[in-house]
């Protein structure tokens, strides 16, 4: 059971007398339950497609993609989306934000306030319920964007670089949040970033990909939050010379790309 | 703005060296924010400004009184028009009714054009439809086109209110056609992962996004009913603000058709406060996410 991508390619027509575009070529994905894959790679590496793909705001060229034994047929509340920024609704407070799936969804209000209640105080917004969102800081608004996916109970999180806004150690809090929920709630979580060392302490796995066409050309297994989670300082995690080893090898992969595109 | 201690410190570049750099900033505001500042006592000094030069223009004789009245001279004729009335009609009549046809227009307007622009934003079925006709219509001036609603609709109240109706409506179509397009598309994504259904992504996301620019849109479409107003009420009419400003004008009576102008002014102005103060109730977080 989980999530399974065969094959799926993705092209873009051609237009304006340039050739079509290919993507993302052949994936090959697979991510079981409780699992936390984080996607990485150079610009127009195609992550960001891919999880539009599997979010189902796109449809795939060719492959097929089963969650749960259900073909991925267009958006649905089992798959929730963390954007970076721009996601949440500046008309509602911090709680009818995180139960706006909810109300989408039909539950009377005093059934999602209370469900929404239980998220809000899971991710530390305890007495920010009736706060505007926008008078948040960016830090606490990707919290509500983040309780705002988890209320709705879904099988996967997909998330688009959500701490990409953040400042350095906002965003190193954050990680550790993000992993202690995931850790809580055991969701498969789908995770895309620009930052090797956040990839490496947050994944069960990491997907690097790479451009011209968009693949996926390495697979790594990785021990670094299951330490955390353990009890390992984040910071004794990230400084041990495994993590720092392994951040080198990325890096090398990630650049050669870059440096092949240029 | 002219602070010594900053004088000293920069060197004179004429006059215009503040329009090439910006100064910094009191602390508790934002360096480089376009037009910052109160505008309130400098508004209350250039209308103490305008009527003193309006006073001094009389006082000294340059003008004719049949040209400028004076201000004495307004305000005694709308003390009088406000006791005896104008032509047999009492004043407030001539104010009722014009509000009326106004607000009636734009009423009718909102009700018929905000679900419209907002159809037009999500259908390019419906906006392929209705584009062509609106964009025709919309830059001719309403003079232009009021013999044919009389030709059409007659001398009564229907030509009237269509014509204001006309003016009013283009803007706020277009006014909610365009706040479509103001919804995040993270906002519209994020909704459409939690299954929501088209007609829910418009109901809970496009709608209230789409709100700044409607209230914006109605700010403008007012505007043009009162601009309309004059126009509509040039033939056949025996009452309102518009008809008492035409008839005093061919009877060269200057104070009523100044002091016409000031009423109507002044509704407009106290409508568009009340507007203000809604959009700042409704939508706080306007331009803030």
């Amino acid at each position: 059971m989980g999530l399974t991508i065969d094959k799926v390619s993705v092209v873009y027509p051609a237009a304006d007398r340039r050739p079509p575009v290919e993507a993302l070529s052949k994936i090959d994905l697979t991510i079981d339950n409780g699992e936390f894959v984080v996607a990485l790679g150079a610009s127009g590496c195609g992550k960001s497609t891919l999880l539009n793909l599997i979010a189902g705001f796109l449809s795939p060229s060719s492959g097929k993609m089963v969650l749960d034994g259900t073909p991925i047929a267009g958006p649905g509340a089992d798959r929730a989306v963390v954007f970076q920024k721009h996601a949440l609704l500046p008309w509602l407070n911090v709680l009818d934000n995180v139960a706006f799936g909810l109300q989408i969804q039909g539950i009377p209000k005093s059934q999602r306030h209370a469900e929404a209640n239980k998220f809000v105080g899971l991710l530390g917004l305890d007495g920010f319920q009736n706060s505007p969102v926008y008078k948040l800081s960016g830090g606490m608004q990707q919290r509500v964007g983040i309780a705002r996916a988890l209320t709705c109970d879904p099988k996967i999180l997909l998330m688009d670089e959500p701490l990409g806004a953040l400042d350095a150690l906002t965003r190193e809090k954050a990680q550790e949040l993000i992993l202690t929920i995931w850790n809580d709630t055991r969701k498969s979580v789908f995770f895309i970033t620009h930052s090797v060392e956040e990839a490496l302490f947050m994944g069960t796995k990491l997907v690097v990909m790479s451009p011209r066409p968009g693949r996926i050309t390495h697979v790594f297994d990785l021990p670094f939050s299951r330490k955390f989670l353990a009890g390992t300082p984040a910071r004794q995690v990230k400084a041990s010379p495994e993590f720092i080893h392994l951040r080198e090898e990325v890096l090398k992969i990630i650049f050669a790309d870059e440096e092949a595109a240029a | 703005m002219s602070d010594p201690s900053t004088a000293k410190t920069r060197p004179a570049e004429g006059m215009f060296a503040r329009l090439s750099r910006a100064r910094p900033t009191k602390p508790g505001e934002i360096y480089g924010v376009p037009g910052q500042g109160n505008t309130l006592w400098l508004s209350v000094a250039s209308i103490a400004f305008l009527v003193f030069v309006w006073w001094l223009v009389t006082a000294m004789q340059w003008v004719k009184p049949l040209f400028v009245p004076p201000p004495m001279a307004v305000l005694d004729k709308f003390i009088s028009i406000w006791n005896v009335g104008f032509t047999g009609t009492p004043f407030l009549e001539h104010l009722t009714i014009s509000t009326a046809r106004v607000f009636g227009a734009f009423l009718l307007a909102c009700v018929i054009g905000l679900p419209l622009g907002l159809a037009m934003g999500m259908s390019p079925v419906l906006r392929g439809i209705f584009d062509p006709p609106i964009e025709f219509y919309r830059p001719i001036p309403p003079l232009a086109y009021l013999p044919l609603m009389i030709i059409w609709f007659g001398i009564g109240e229907t030509s009237k209110v269509l014509l204001i109706f006309l003016s009013v409506f283009a803007p706020v179509v277009l006014g909610a056609r365009s706040g479509v397009k103001s919804a995040a598309i993270e906002q519209i994504h994020a909704a459409y992962s939690f299954g929501a259904s088209r007609w829910q992504v418009m109901r809970y996301v496009i709608m209230p996004s789409a709100l700044p620019e409607i209230l914006t849109a109605m700010r403008i479409g007012i505007g043009f009913g009162w601009t309309t107003l004059v126009a509509a009420e040039m033939v056949a009419a025996t009452k309102g603000l518009g008809y008492m400003v035409l008839s005093a004008s061919q009877f060269l009576q200057t104070p009523v058709v100044i002091m016409g102008i000031f009423v109507i002014a002044i509704i407009a102005f106290a409508f568009d406060l009340l507007m203000r103060f809604v959009e700042r109730r409704l939508v706080p977080w306007k331009g803030r996410m």
